[in-house]
């Protein structure tokens, strides 16, 4: 199986503080679901932001998707983004102002690499109803349970079919029954479409349902490189 | 609809009240000063035109704008009257024609203009329904008198007393239209117009009454002496002129002394003009003006005035608009997490500062759309405007 992810000699600090994140080696497979696991400060939420390209390493190569990502411009690497990953976020970062359905369809409005279909429309739709929120598409997020956000957060991070999704956190503010629901989109999702799923968690119960688990705790304090704990 | 277009129309309509109070502002900004400008020209264009077509006014001594404002735009305010005689004395200077005006009563709001039939003529006013005056007690109304009351030929209008109590001398009398003027964006479209002894019966000076040389009226005579006959106060008085009663309309008193507010003096040419105006000028109870000039110094301080307001209009535009820049960049920093938000799924700078533009941008264009129609409507409708509130 060839690997979607693929980081060799990562070096990267926060100007002004003394965090430092080494990874020497991390590959990951087209295929794979993973769980990055650590104590908060490890660096898991940074090291999905260097594979998202939202930041950029010190030194080292971030393959993602068959594309370093270390030195891409900003345009190239947003582009890169949007085209092949699909991003959770822990607080769901859905806009008030935005109906179910219109924060589902955001990446196709925002971006210029994307364009808006009827058939886009059809999915958006489609994956509403896979996550049961299809009947709330025309309200707005507040006028949603946090479950139920989170799902129009999944929703919005699949539209695009990415080969890659990184979710940060995606279960940490919800409620048990929500919790699960959320992890079987993410996973059912990569199955079904044999794309990668890596996610940050703290929820330990969760673990048994990723094909790998990547633990950060001694990796930030030795400062080495990122052990494999199946 | 345009993606960007679309999520900055989202916005603002997911934040109606707090977009409405912007564009309200800015509608505001740009409507007041606008408006303002639209009426003073209006008014200006109103004044200045009705000034321009009356060449010179004779009226009593006092204040000449009061007089303008009475005898060309039937303004409340009534001058010192003068004698029927001085209209007489105009006519009488050569190449002069003087036509006689008597602006004191009111029928409700509408001023009751007592003249003669030159008046038409020279106001270029017709009538568009019925006829002109055809004997005394009638009326001829204005277009708008007409339509506000739901006047047409044969039907009447009584005169209003001029104080509260009614126990002034004028007696309150109803008098037959007999036609509706047409239309001229005038203040004549707001006046009932009346032959001049028809506004001398509402002053007291004529009257009709029964027949007291009949032997019914007996009990109505005091005394009778040859063919003078003396009344009480029993003696009922018409309160409205009848083809049956007009001959026992009668005025008391020499005609020449009898009041009027103003005499229009029309001289055929410069000469007459200059001559006329010698002749009034060390005269002691009356004064010849020119309206054009009363106009002329009345707009200076109405422009004055104007840019005054202006001036405080523009201040206050100003810190208005700071106030909605003040707050467009306050919700810019609350917004700074939906706009990361953006950034993180796609969004370029450029896209993002384009949706956030184009809010602004709807905001301007609503605004002054908003303003630009209410001004356009206020021109539509600045000549009623301005003749209902600010010359009524």
């Amino acid at each position: 199986m060839s690997d979607i992810i693929e980081i060799n000699d990562l070096h990267f600090a926060f100007a002004g503080t003394t965090f430092r994140l080494q990874v020497d080696e991390l590959r990951v497979s087209l295929g794979e679901t993973v769980a990055f696991i650590g104590s908060s400060g490890s660096g898991k939420t940074t090291l999905l932001h260097l594979l998202a390209g939202i930041r950029t390493p010190e030194s080292g190569s971030v393959t993602v998707v068959g594309r370093d990502v270390s030195g891409l411009a900003t345009a190239s690497s947003r582009d890169h983004r949007v085209c092949n990953i699909g991003l959770v976020f822990q607080e769901f970062e859905l806009l008030e102002h935005l109906s179910v359905l219109d924060n589902i369809l955001l990446p196709y409005r925002i971006s210029a690499a994307l364009k808006l279909t009827r058939e886009i429309v059809d999915r958006a739709q489609q994956l509403a109803e896979s996550v049961d929120i299809n009947d709330k598409l025309g309200r707005y997020p507040g006028r949603l349970s946090q479950g139920e956000r989170q799902r129009v957060a999944v929703c919005r991070a699949l539209l695009t079919e990415p080969p890659l999704v990184l979710a940060d956190e995606p279960t940490g503010n919800l409620d048990p029954g929500n919790k699960w629901k959320v992890v079987d989109a993410l996973i059912d999702d990569a199955k079904r479409r044999q794309s990668t799923l890596v996610t940050v968690t703290h929820d330990h119960e969760l673990l048994d349902r990723f094909d790998r688990v990547i633990d950060f705790s001694s990796f930030h304090a030795s400062s080495q490189t990122a052990e494999v704990a199946t | 609809m345009n993606d960007t277009l679309y999520l900055a129309w989202r916005y603002l309509v997911y934040h109606r009240i707090k977009s409405a109070i912007l564009v309200l502002a800015i509608a505001l900004i740009v409507l007041i000063p606008a408006v303002l400008q639209v009426l003073v020209r209006q008014g200006q264009q109103q004044l200045t035109s009705r000034a321009v077509t009356t060449p010179l006014l004779l009226g009593a001594k006092g204040s000449p704008l009061e007089l303008t404002l009475n005898s060309l735009y039937y303004g409340s305010g009534v001058p010192e009257m003068i004698k029927y005689g001085d209209c007489s004395d105009v006519a009488y200077t050569e190449n002069v024609d003087a036509i006689p005006l008597h602006v004191r009563f009111r029928s409700q709001s509408a001023p009751i203009v007592g003249t003669s039939l030159e008046y038409f003529d020279f106001r270029g006013l017709s009538v568009q329904e019925g006829a002109l005056l055809k004997r005394l007690g009638d009326c001829v109304v204005g277009a708008n008198v007409a339509r506000q009351r739901g006047l047409s030929a044969g039907d009447s209008v009584i005169s209003s007393p001029e104080s509260a109590l009614g126990i002034a001398d004028e007696y309150p009398l109803k008098m037959r239209i007999t036609g509706v003027l047409a239309s001229s964006a005038t203040p004549d479209d707001d006046a009932i117009f009346v032959d001049l002894k028809t506004a001398w019966v509402i002053e007291g000076l004529g009257h009709g009454h029964f027949d007291l040389s009949d032997e019914r009226a007996a009990e109505n005579v005091l005394s009778r002496d040859g063919n003078k006959i003396t009344a009480n106060a029993s003696v009922r008085q018409y309160q409205e002129v009848t083809d049956e009663n007009i001959r026992s309309f009668h005025f008391h008193g020499r005609r020449s002394t009898f009041p009027i507010t103003a005499v229009l003096a029309l001289p055929e040419d410069r000469r007459s003009m200059s001559m006329l105006l010698g002749d009034y000028q060390d005269n002691d109870t009356v004064q010849l003006v020119r309206p054009v000039e009363v106009v002329e110094e009345l707009l200076q301080t109405v422009f004055a005035i104007q840019n005054l307001v202006l001036t405080a209009l523009v201040l206050t535009g100003a810190v208005t608009l700071l106030l909605v820049v003040v707050v467009f960049v306050l919700s810019l920093k609350q917004r700074a997490r939906e706009i990361e938000t953006m950034a993180k799924i796609g969004g370029s700078r450029g896209r993002i500062l384009g949706v956030l533009a184009t809010e602004v941008g709807f905001v301007i264009v609503l605004g002054v759309g908003i303003a630009s129609g209410l001004t356009w409507l206020t021109t539509i409708f600045a000549p009623q405007i301005v003749q209902q509130y600010l010359m009524g």
